[in-house]
């Protein structure tokens, strides 16, 4: 398992393909490999987005990454999982976030990586506060949201 | 005793401050320091609570050495 809090951009290509060559390389039972890449978009809400920042409580955000791809190792029993998410300042195409799951088969990666997802959206203490061209704003969580969602 | 307290996102930006070592009362609830501390502020539509990084209730009774984090609800992903 690997967890990561990156505060300058990255590769999330390069990145899986190097946790696969060095920790994975020897596990012939892999058989799937799933991966979700959220990366941010130039609008919200119908408002232009030049840049967001994300912060985090550091401690807490590791320790619930951590739990969070523990328990979907147990519950879907996979072979491993990978979690980057970034911090800072991001630009429009820059990955925030990749969860990358390794399986026998190909259902147990897909629901690993969808509850990953889905509980970092709802536990990890992350917030992204939006420059639009109407000023800084925080992101209102996903629940919160009604239309025009912001969702990755 | 002695507790240290934590502001995130939003909820900084209301207590306009990042961070506090406060001396309280013993065995004060969660809800109980949070009432004291924003008085006179602007009251969040929803905050968040957690002590030494586990989510609590507001009906969780604080210890010497406490690390407590107030924030809006998380926007990660």
């Amino acid at each position: 398992m690997k967890i990561e809090i990156l505060d300058e951009k990255f590769d999330p290509w390069q990145a899986i393909v190097e946790y696969k060559r060095n920790q994975l390389q020897n596990n012939s039972k892999i058989g799937a490999s799933s991966v979700f890449l959220g990366t941010m978009r130039d609008f919200n809400d119908d408002e232009e987005v030049e840049s967001m920042e994300l912060e985090h409580y550091e401690g807490m955000t590791e320790k619930y990454l951590s739990n969070i791809v523990d328990a979907a190792i147990k519950k879907h029993k996979i072979i491993d999982g990978l979690v980057i998410h970034r911090i800072g300042v991001l630009k429009p195409t820059d990955p925030i976030v990749v969860v990358a799951t390794w399986s026998e088969h190909r259902d147990n990666a897909f629901n690993a990586t969808r509850e990953i997802m889905e509980s970092l959206k709802s536990d990890a203490p992350f917030w992204k506060k939006e420059n639009t061209n109407k000023g800084f704003k925080w992101v209102k969580p996903s629940n919160e949201l009604t239309e025009n969602t912001n969702e990755t | 005793m002695k507790i240290y307290v934590k502001y995130f996102a939003s909820i900084r930006d209301i207590m306009g401050t990042e961070c506090a070592n406060l001396d309280i009362e013993e065995s004060i609830s969660v809800d109980e320091l949070w009432q004291g501390l924003i008085v006179g502020k602007e009251t969040p539509q929803k905050v968040l609570v957690a002590v030494n990084y586990e989510y609590v209730n507001m009906n969780y009774k604080l210890k010497e050495g406490d690390e407590v984090a107030f924030f809006p609800p998380v926007t990660g992903g």
